[in-house]
């Protein structure tokens, strides 16, 4: 039971606490690139949870038992990224032939999930926290819907500025950079929540 | 040491071939049959992703244009050219799109507007019309720094010595930035076929454009009322011409008398009908000014006190039984 409710603990942390976008900055360009329509923001929040989830699942075995076991944790940042960019490419193929039209909603962003340093921190974070199999999963997991859960709430707030009389000058990316900001000082509120 | 090295370039070796395997199955299971004319439609344009289609690049254009979602004209960097070749490409006629070209509505320089103040700021449109007050008395002129001979990418905009922008008419493909980018709106597209142009934006009244700008537009009118085709309409204290409906005949430009409408097309100077008439009556039902007269099934003769020498008669005629002589203004 105790562990269960750590799990939750952990699960929480990770998606409000140390949000991977508004607390860490981790992944800010496709939570700026993608957040034009909430639609296609859960989308590319979805492929990002799918490859951070796989992800840990996958660095975990190759951290413990190719790593750690032979002494080889100096191939860690070369060994994560083939397994990042395979899984995105896999990630890739399988939304072209199941759903072009996402596809094209997701356009260079979805490619460029490879290079995104939310997923490469997730799985740097994995052994850097000593987390067991279970917790590795959670974990990915977490962040993957806490990146969701930023970046729809940001396109939530663009779409609406869109048609907010906002002054010319901040019309576009500035507004969008000072409603990511506000956000990340609200989540800096969900600190509170923190047990430890 | 040996041993790091080997058990490194194995577990590696095993990790990125394991890796590839897995891609290559899902490759075959996941593959997309892909038209190949989206290819070769993306080899034929220019590349440049401006996007003045309407497209976010020339790869999404090419995919539209498979799929007939678009016109095989749409490219305007292209052209024809480009045009001719997507037609063969995907075996449909081309209709060749009237060009466009970047117009610009502003005639004061330097020389011809009113100065207010001396600004000494940042060289740049945009920064000077943001204060508020623009060095020039008239608030809708050219504000002179070149910020769309800057933003132009295919270098058809260069500034004159006067203070304005001049566009290249052979280097324009009407990618739109300029008409973007000028704070004051001076830039519009029009046919290239156009060779009237009313060069001014400012919608002051008559009296204090006279004043601060000698070729600044002052409401009289006049375009207005001589406009065979009623291609021009008051807006608001400004003569605006609908180049959808302009004949280039050139009145207006003779007409106005602050020398604001440009005219570079050939003036009529000399208009009468031949023998080969049969007459239709067309070219007399379509005068603006009842000047062609005549009955059905003979020749019909132009009354020269009351013609404007339009050309109207001249384009609708189906037998070309009408003579004109042209000079250059």
């Amino acid at each position: 039971m105790d562990s269960l409710q750590y799990l939750l603990l952990l699960f929480i942390s990770t998606v409000l606490i140390n949000n991977f976008v508004l607390i860490q900055f981790l992944g800010i360009c496709p939570f700026l690139g993608v957040s034009r329509y909430v639609e296609t923001a859960f989308s590319m929040g979805l492929a990002a949870t799918f490859v951070m989830t796989m992800t840990a699942f996958a660095t975990y075995f190759i951290n413990t038992f190719i790593l750690e076991a032979l002494n080889l944790e100096f191939l860690r940042y070369m060994s994560f990224i083939i397994v990042i960019a395979s899984l995105v490419q896999f990630v890739e193929m399988f939304i072209k032939k199941v759903s072009p039209v996402l596809y094209k909603a997701l356009g260079i962003y979805l490619p460029l999930i490879t290079t995104n340093c939310a997923i490469m921190g997730m799985a740097l974070l994995i052994p850097m926290n000593d987390y067991n199999f279970i917790e590795s999963i959670i974990f990915g997991f977490g962040a993957g819907v806490g990146f969701t859960l930023a970046i729809v709430l940001i396109a939530g707030l663009r779409e609406e500025a869109q048609y907010g009389d906002v002054p010319r000058d901040l019309k576009g990316m500035p507004i969008t950079l000072i409603l990511a900001g506000l956000m990340a000082l609200a989540f800096m509120g969900f600190a509170g929540l923190a047990v430890v | 040491m040996d041993s790091i090295f080997l058990y490194a370039f194995l577990s590696m070796g095993v990790l990125a071939a394991f890796l590839a395997a897995g891609l290559g199955f899902a490759s075959r299971t996941f593959y997309v049959e892909k038209d190949p004319r989206v290819e070769e439609a993306n080899e034929i344009l220019p590349g440049a992703n401006c996007g003045a289609c309407g497209y976010a690049g020339c790869e999404n254009f090419a995919e539209a244009v498979v799929r007939g979602e678009t016109p095989v004209t749409s490219c305007p960097v292209g052209g024809d050219e480009v045009a001719e070749k997507l037609a063969e490409l995907l075996g449909a006629e081309a209709e060749t799109a009237e060009k466009e070209i970047a117009r610009l509505l502003c005639k004061g320089g330097r020389q011809e507007t009113a100065k207010n103040a001396s600004y000494q700021g940042i060289e740049s449109c945009v920064a000077a019309s943001a204060i508020g007050l623009a060095e020039k008395k008239c608030s809708y002129s050219c504000l002179g720094f070149g910020d769309c001979e800057e933003v132009c990418p295919f270098d058809a905009i260069t500034m004159n010595d006067n203070g304005l922008p001049v566009v290249h008419d052979d280097k324009c493909t009407a990618c739109n930035k300029c008409v973007e980018k000028c704070p004051h709106d001076l830039f519009v597209l029009g046919p290239a076929s156009g060779q009237n142009h009313i060069r001014c934006s400012s919608h002051d009244p008559g009296k204090v454009v006279r004043k601060i700008c000698e070729v600044g537009c002052i409401a009289c009118t006049q375009c207005v009322r001589v406009c065979p085709v009623d291609a021009i309409e008051m807006q608001d204290n400004l003569a605006v011409l609908d180049y959808d409906k302009c004949i280039n005949c050139g009145l207006c430009a003779e007409k106005c008398p602050v020398n604001t409408i440009d005219f570079y097309g050939e003036k009529i100077t000399e208009i009468e009908i031949t023998e080969d008439c049969i007459g239709c009556t067309k070219c007399a039902q379509e005068c603006p000014v009842d000047a062609i007269t005549g009955e059905a099934k003979e020749r019909h003769e132009i009354d020269r006190e009351k013609c404007i020498k339009c050309g109207i008669c001249y384009n609708v005629c189906p037998v070309d039984a009408v003579d004109k002589d042209t000079s250059r203004d």
